[in-house]
Order: C-alpha cells, then structure tokens, then sequence
C-alpha cells in the first residue's frame, strides 16, 4: 500500500457471470470509476461474455435458485417463471432509481472511456464470433494480454 | 470553511465543493476551473449554465441524465472534464457534488 500511497489509478473489472445482480454490480463499479477519474477496463469471460453479446444482453435474469439473500426458498426459486418474474420486478426497481438497461449501460460505459475485451478461450468454447458482440468491444485477447494490459502502478484487480 | 478566491471569500467543505451557491459569480467559476486545470471555453459555459439550472430546479445530477440532455454527450462531456467529469463541473459550477453511482 505504500505505493502511490494506495492511489487507485486503475480498475481492471473481469465479468465471468451473465446473472442481471452480477452484469450491474460489474457496470456500476466501472462506470463509477470513471466517474471519479480512475481508469476501468473491463474483461468479458466466460458466461461473462452474454452481457456484451447482441442476441443475449437483453434477456439476462438474476438467479432465484442458490441466492439467500433473495429470501425465496430454492424448491420455489426453481419453478417456472421465477426467474422472470424477479427480473421483471428488479427491472422495476431499476427503472425507478434510474438504472440504465444493459444495452444502454454498454453505451454509457464505451462513451466513457471504459476499455472492453473479450476472452478468446470463451469465445471459442461457446462459438461466438466478434460481429455477434457489442462494438464497444475493442478486441479479443488472451488472458495473458489481459494481465499485460494490468501492469502499472495502483492497479487494481476484480473477479465477478 | 472559508476560502478565498478571485479577491472573494467563499464557504467549501472539505473536498472544496461550495456550500452556498450564492456565493458563486463567473470570476469564482472561472479561478476553480484554474484550480481544476480546465481552461472554459463557451462550450464549458453552456454545460455549467445547464447544471446550474437543474440544481436551481432541484434535479438530481447523473452521468446518465447529462447524456440525455441535449446539451452534450457523454463523450464530449469526457473530454471537457477529463478527470472525473461530474464532479470537476459541479465543483467549478459552485454547486454540491452529486451523490450519484450512475
């Protein structure tokens, strides 16, 4: 920590979930970087890769199922239509605080400076091609050119 | 506490935000964005203008609803202030920093 004495310059955000709870926590700690001057580049891994992907940003749900927190018992979390039916009322919520839609957050992310990879190992495993993903995306790369683009003083790392 | 600044004493709190905008007039805009090393341009001008109108109006400040604006995008916002945007253009428009996320 005594290094810029503790100064955080810049956030590298790597996304390995595509659950709504887990995109927006993602989004919002890049976008509030930004917000107060620190760089954020963000890593789009694994199932990670739905939330920048065109056909699948907008139908992303929040897990009912293995969430204590959302106070449902699992055998109910499992039925049908759950998970729809907490989206569509957390999506409510959103709205009324002002959350932007994925789509839109991407927008607001790219325009704002956030630097956004793909993982080439995802991608080959799930078969996507880079035209199938959000053109805020600036390349795909490999871990290792990840951790290359890491190095630096008061850089920080974060696995969602 | 108390600040002086352009010949002018004027009440920040501990970051250096304003407490009271009417204390605020163009030559104390015009020292904070020294301060801040932004130099104002009438484009900076027209997006303080409009910050100032939507705190006067009491609504609240995001990156978001500034990008929705029409007065400046996003980007452009970015460039003008390019460290931490909202904040800078708040504290040289003398008005508090928004408690905004988004």
């Amino acid at each position: 920590m005594s290094e810029n004495k503790g100064e955080i310059k810049k956030m590298m955000i790597i996304l390995s979930k595509a659950t709504l709870e887990n995109v927006y926590a993602a989004f919002v700690l890049a976008n509030g970087a930004r917000m107060e001057g620190i760089e954020a580049e963000m890593f789009f891994t694994f199932f990670g890769l739905e939330a920048v992907h065109k056909k699948k940003m907008n139908s992303l749900h929040i897990a009912t199922v293995g969430n204590p927190a959302m106070h449902i018992p699992t055998m109910v979390g499992g039925l049908p239509g759950m998970e729809a039916l907490a989206t569509t009322m957390m999506k409510k919520e959103m709205a009324k605080i002002d959350m932007p839609e994925v789509p839109e957050f991407l927008e607001i992310l790219a325009d704002s400076g956030v630097r956004m990879w793909a993982c080439k190992l995802a991608m080959d495993m799930f078969h996507y091609k880079r035209e199938d993903l959000f053109e805020g995306i600036e390349e795909v790369i490999t871990v290792g050119d990840f951790y290359k683009k890491s190095e630096g003083e008061g850089v920080h790392m974060l696995f969602i | 506490m108390e600040k002086v600044i352009a010949g002018k004493t004027i009440h920040v709190n501990e970051e250096g935000f304003m407490t009271d905008f009417k204390e605020w007039d163009k030559t104390i805009g015009e020292a904070l964005a020294v301060e801040n090393e932004i130099s104002l341009t009438p484009r900076h001008w027209e997006i303080l203008g409009y910050i100032q109108t939507e705190y006067k109006n009491e609504v609240p400040l995001s990156i978001r609803k500034i990008g929705k604006s029409g007065v400046v995008d996003i980007k452009e916002f970015y460039q003008l202030f390019p460290k931490a945007p909202l904040k800078t253009a708040t504290k040289i428009a003398g008005i508090p920093k928004p408690a905004s996320c988004i």
